[in-house]
């Protein structure tokens, strides 16, 4: 039995919700029991906004995560509030453009990615939520990146086609990174 | 099999009407459920169905209550403040014995309250809520799969017993996505002879009505509609056993509960821990018979809700108080964890109650 346990927070307006959506559909295409549950409300507004995603080969119990395997900050507040959550030998992925501070647990894996930083020199700003979600897709083989551009087909609406290829864009920026 | 799809809750129950033949909706916005509305305002319209945003939630419930009487397949759908509003006409729809389907998916309360997820609600649900002496069925989902199955499932036993069938679900089932499929079948229809169609001179009046002046009649008229209660209590409750083979203890949990519940049992029998859920799918009929069975084998019940303790009444009924009754809970829009589930299953093995 697998199960992935990934916690994605950080401010309205990342594109949490998205990439959290992007990562369910993944699961989907893989096979997968899949559950993506939003925070929803005001603090959706401007506030903090996080999202659950849970990945198994056995049916899903409860869709809220208290100790994700995996945890993308997007902020400071959110990892602050998460990172003592996440499972010995889970993975933190932090937004170094955004968050100055380091990890201090030595059980997990952290990776630094100024993603931020990066979608803004691409001319990508919204998509830094995909950059990290690409190096997510490469760093764990059984989700993989074969099948993310079925999954972006699927998720961008046909008004908005041009997004397609930046995702992909973004992802990809995400895959490479530190190679 | 059918393509798995990707859905919220919300969307599920708004899709399942549709396919279940429901083309008139009536409602009026309020989170956490206005996927249900949106839902249906995008697609009613394309498929000669009716949606409307009322000016409130008691107008809502009354264009419900008109559809329904003209024979048609209708719903609306709040959360709980605006079922409190509702509460009238779905009193006046039990009332006049037409089918009709209302969607609650509850938040915090009582008041205002929140608009997390709650289960706060199951007393107003299923112990009438409105004045009189009536019942709904009261289908409880656990699933985005059930969300739109038991909406389904609703409006058939809504038109077979010519009562409202309420979904009670929550914040969290409604907003989440789960891998859901839809069957390809056509909506059963049931023969509405009561219904006011129109009698093209071809027959005597249909009246729709709940005023009975004469008290005599008026005992008659729910004496009659308790001898079809009699019947829904024999034949629909619904539940689902995990784990119960050999249990010693049994938790109880419907909807988002029990799937927290399912973890820490999982997780308690990991540690040799004998126990087991029985999950209530319809609240009313309340699975009296399965609560009763377990009474009879299991040493402790342990009631997991997102309230007070509501449910927890009925299992002591059901379980005529042979066994110590535990609840553990949360409330106000906070969910308890899996641990805390577990805390309260470590208690009851150690015989504290």
């Amino acid at each position: 039995m697998k199960t992935t346990e990934i916690l994605i927070a950080g401010f309205g307006g990342q594109g949490i919700l998205f990439s959290g959506k992007f990562l369910a559909y993944k699961g989907l295409l893989e096979d997968l029991q899949v559950s993506w549950l939003p925070s929803y409300g005001p603090e959706m507004r401007g506030g903090t906004a996080n999202c659950n995603v849970i990945l198994s080969d056995t049916p899903v119990g409860s869709p809220i995560i208290t100790s994700p395997n995996v945890l993308i900050a997007m902020n400071l507040p959110s990892l602050e509030k998460y990172v003592d959550t996440v499972v010995a030998g889970g993975q933190i992925y932090v937004d170094s453009s955004l968050i100055d501070a380091k990890v201090e647990r030595e059980d997990v894996e952290v990776f630094y990615i100024p993603a931020t930083q990066m979608a803004k020199d691409e001319g990508i700003s919204t998509l830094a939520n995909m950059i990290i979600v690409g190096h997510l897709l490469e760093n764990n083989p059984e989700l993989s990146f074969d099948g993310a551009a079925e999954v972006v087909e699927k998720l961008v609406p046909p008004k908005k086609a041009a997004l397609k290829e930046l995702n992909m864009k973004a992802l990809s920026l995400g895959k490479n990174y530190n190679k | 099999m059918a393509e798995r799809i990707l859905m919220k809750g919300n969307e599920a129950i708004a899709e399942a009407a549709i396919r279940s033949g429901c083309r008139h909706y009536f409602g009026y916005p309020i989170t956490p459920q206005t996927e249900i509305a949106a839902y249906m305002a995008k697609k009613m319209p394309k498929i000669g169905g009716v949606f409307l945003q009322a000016e409130s939630e008691i107008a809502s419930i009354n264009m419900v209550y008109g559809a329904a009487a003209a024979g048609m397949r209708v719903m609306t759908s709040s959360s709980s403040p605006g079922i409190s509003l509702k509460t009238e006409g779905l009193s006046y729809i039990a009332g006049s014995d037409v089918p009709a389907l209302v969607v609650n998916v509850q938040r915090g309360g009582p008041g205002l309250g929140g608009i997390q997820p709650s289960q706060s609600d199951y007393f107003q649900a299923t112990k009438g809520g409105g004045h009189g002496d009536y019942r709904m069925i009261v289908l409880a989902p656990a699933s985005v799969q059930e969300m739109a199955s038991l909406t389904m499932k609703g409006f058939d036993l809504a038109d077979k017993y010519c009562v409202t069938s309420m979904i009670l679900a929550d914040g969290t089932i409604g907003q989440m996505m789960e891998p859901i499929t839809f069957e390809d079948a056509e909506p059963n229809v049931y023969d509405k002879p009561w219904a006011l169609t129109g009698t093209e001179c071809k027959r005597p009046h249909n009246v729709v009505n709940s005023l009975y002046l004469k008290p005599d009649q008026l005992e008659k008229k729910n004496f009659e509609r308790f001898e079809k209660y009699a019947e829904i209590e024999k034949n629909e409750a619904m539940w689902e056993e995990y784990m119960m083979d050999d249990a010693e203890i049994c938790v109880v949990a419907f909807g988002i509960a029990s799937r927290i519940a399912k973890n820490a049992v999982a997780e308690a029998r990991k540690a040799g821990i004998k126990v087991g859920l029985i999950r209530p799918i319809t609240l009313w009929p309340f699975p009296t018979q399965a609560l009763r069975a377990a009474a009879d084998k299991v040493k402790a019940f342990i009631s997991v809700e997102l309230n007070m303790g509501q449910m927890i009444e009925d299992v002591k009924l059901a379980t005529e108080n042979k066994r110590p009754v535990t609840l553990c809970n949360r409330t106000g829009g906070m969910i308890p964890t899996p641990d805390e589930v577990l805390a309260a299953i470590n208690k009851a093995e150690k015989g504290e109650f």
